[in-house]
């Protein structure tokens, strides 16, 4: 709350802290006869603590960037260094450790394991770091208890709404305590109420001290950010201070809930 | 990664697919099942053949008159005349690795009870009571030729089970008499049933008498064709043998350049012989059977490679949130060897009830020791890990982003 209203801190671009050093970053995709040119040269750095919105037009190569970061792929050209490590040193193995410890990633897309458990899903980050399962039931229910999910532990996808898949998704991406979270269009396929109740669910993480960095195409959930990048054709064309940020936590109130919606016939759905 | 997540994570998914892994583990099963099926038949005759050369007698050595080779041609042993009497009592008497021994000289002929005719396949063999024992072939009712009947060539016969039935049905064959070539022998014993011997023969299709009547009221000769030999135990054959070969060549006066003029069989030798060809074609039914085997991997191979591609997304998911190469390897390697080991499991029953089921209808004995099953579970988690391994090694070189993509 304290924070809150506050705008981001000012020193953007210091070093000091620096989670996410990027400079000069390309990305070309190979296909055979024809280049994609998806990143043209990114330099980028993150704070620890900052909660960055990237937005910009499809195919500007946010997806791309945001695999950058997660560890996923790695930079035709140019260098990433992630909390002091450069990245190209390291082998498959190393960044599979890094994906599974280090960063928690929703997908574009909810990216779910069909017919298994919402708890199962969640605790599938524990089972490629070792952790006995006793830990890992309690992580689980602890991350989904985080995210609101309690009592829906053992639905499977199918049996959960698109905002409690979402929900998984991101418990999944807390359950082994990520140093920076990464969403790509976190609230792309939902209402306007879950999505802000998403995005409460990422400024407290975010408050918690948890790096976010999150795709989306809505000016209005960016708002939620505390800083803005705009991607465009594969560059960086704008990098500023959210404004007059939102806040989840006093948006929630002033909406419509769902039983009122009912009660009224003209919820806005999809 | 721990075992048992990994373990389950296979199971689950097998159980989502339950008719195609129950097909794909079918092949394991007929293969698996086949192998133990064909190795049990081949084992079963082999103890067979085992057990009917021990049956023969134990310890026994065979001497033979004539060599085993004449100028390039095997002979018949009667062509040789100077295996006598006298050998035997000097090997019984002379060689320490020797117990007993018994002459034998065999003739063929009619014998007749009443209206009854029958020529008995196994002839009439001219032998002393200590054949009996040294073949270990005892007499069931009556008694064998004792010494003076032997002395003087007494016209006495002990029947096998065979003769006895077909030359007198219910009747009780004791003190009966019977001709042999027009002379009356008294019926004084018949052995027990010997059954058939490994090359089909009824061994109870025989008469015996003493030697001394055959050499002089039969066939006319003074010498024997076979020496039954048994030797003190089964580690004194080799020995027994030996010393037989130089006493037989020391006095049927051999020089140094000459061959046998005899030949010792040891049946250690035989048992052995038959032995490896028994294992020649317990290893001939059991790799024509593996073939099944590896059609079944073939097919484990297959529904693998289905399987990555239909999970290409999964495997995208779980390398996105931290699975290494080797955890996604050893995901789809345990699931195929899950998948040829039960099928494995299953298979080795259905071969101990095929084989149960040949055994019964065929009547053929079928014999499975512990060591085929414990190779056959083995087998299988090879089949899977080799037929599982290039499916697994696809599924790992998956490059995350693109599996993520894939619909
Ligand atoms: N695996 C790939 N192979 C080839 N080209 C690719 C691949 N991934 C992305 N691209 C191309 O790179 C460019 C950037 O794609 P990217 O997915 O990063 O866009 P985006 O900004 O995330 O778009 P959206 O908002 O629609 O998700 C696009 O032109 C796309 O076609
Ligand atoms: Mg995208």
């Amino acid at each position: 709350m304290a924070t809150a209203s506050i705008p981001a801190t000012p020193e953007v671009n210091t070093r000091r802290g620096n989670v996410i050093h990027m400079e000069g970053v390309h990305k070309i995709y190979d296909l055979g006869e024809q280049k994609v040119h998806a990143l043209r040269g990114v330099s980028l750095d993150v704070n620890k603590g900052e909660f960055v919105a990237i937005m910009g037009a499809s195919g500007g190569g946010k997806s791309t960037f945001m695999n950058i970061v997660g560890c996923l792929d790695r930079p035709s050209k140019g260098s990433y260094i992630l909390e002091g490590t450069d990245v190209s040193t390291l082998n498959k193995v190393d960044l599979a450790h890094i994906r599974n410890r280090r960063i928690g990633f929703v997908f574009q897309g909810f990216n779910l394991l069909a017919r298994t458990t919402a708890m199962e899903n969640v605790e599938l980050p524990c089972i490629y770091s070792a952790i006995p399962t006793k830990e890992r039931h309690e992580r689980a229910m602890r991350a989904l208890t985080r995210v609101g999910l309690k009592g829906r532990e053992h639905h499977f996808p199918s049996q959960l709404s698109g905002g409690q898949q979402q929900r998984v998704a991101i418990a999944r991406a807390l359950v082994n305590s990520p140093a920076i979270l990464l969403a790509d269009e976190p609230t792309g396929n939902l209402d306007s109420r879950t999505s802000v109740e998403i995005m409460d669910i990422f400024q407290d993480l975010n408050e918690e001290g948890i790096t976010t960095i999150m795709v989306t195409h809505e000016p209005d959930i960016a708002a939620y950010a505390k800083r803005t990048v705009i991607f465009k054709d594969g560059r960086i064309r704008l990098d500023q201070v959210v404004p007059s940020r939102s806040i989840a936590r006093e948006v929630l109130p002033t909406l419509p809930s769902v039983e009122s919606e009912l009660a009224s016939q003209d919820g806005e759905q999809e | 990664m721990d075992f048992v997540a990994i373990l389950r994570i296979a199971l689950r998914a097998l159980a989502r697919n339950k008719l195609r892994s129950g097909l794909t583990m079918l092949g394991i099963i007929i293969g698996v099942g086949a192998v133990i099926a064909m190795v049990g038949v081949g084992q079963g005759a082999n103890q067979q053949v085992q057990s009917q050369i021990a049956n023969m007698g134990t310890n026994l050595l065979v001497v033979q008159a004539g060599s085993a080779n004449m100028g390039g041609v095997r002979t018949g042993s009667s062509a040789v005349k100077t295996l006598i009497v006298d050998d035997m009592n000097a090997i019984t008497r002379e060689c320490t690795a020797v117990k007993e021994a018994a002459p034998g000289v065999q003739t063929r002929g009619q014998i007749i009870y009443q209206n009854q005719n029958w020529a008995p396949s196994g002839g009439i063999t001219g032998t002393t009571s200590e054949y009996f024992d040294v073949r270990s072939w005892p007499i069931k009712e009556g008694e064998s030729f004792d010494k003076s009947e032997v002395d003087r060539a007494a016209n006495v016969a002990v029947l096998g089970t065979t003769v006895v039935d077909v030359m007198f049905g219910g009747e009780d064959p004791l003190g009966k008499t019977i001709r042999i070539k027009n002379l009356p022998f008294k019926v004084i014993g018949v052995t027990v049933s010997k059954g058939q011997s490994s090359f089909g023969q009824d061994q109870d299709d025989i008469v015996f008498v003493p030697y001394t009547t055959v050499q002089k009221k039969l066939a006319g000769i003074t010498w024997l064709q076979t020496i039954h030999v048994q030797a003190i135990s089964q580690e004194a054959t080799a020995l027994a043998q030996q010393q037989i070969e130089t006493l037989l060549r020391e006095r049927h006066r051999l020089r140094q350049d000459e061959d046998n003029d005899f030949m010792v069989r040891n049946l250690a030798d035989v048992a052995q012989l038959a032995e490896e060809s028994g294992r020649v074609m317990t290893l001939l039914l059991g790799s024509i059977a593996s073939v099944s085997l590896i059609v079944g991997g073939i097919g484990i191979m297959n529904i693998m490679l289905v399987s990555v591609t239909e999970r290409t997304r999964e495997i995208g998911i779980r390398m996105a949130i931290g699975a290494t190469e080797s955890d996604v390897q050893r995901q789809f390697l345990i699931e195929a060897v899950v998948l040829s080991l039960i099928g494995g499991i299953l298979g080795i029953m259905a071969g101990l009830a095929s084989s149960g089921i040949i055994s019964k209808v065929l009547r053929w004995p079928t014999s499975i020791s512990p060591v085929a099953i414990v190779v056959a579970v083995f087998f299988s988690i090879g089949v899977g890990i080799f037929f599982g391994f290039y499916p697994a090694r696809k599924a790992a070189r998956l490059d995350p982003i693109e599996a993520l993509r894939y619909e």
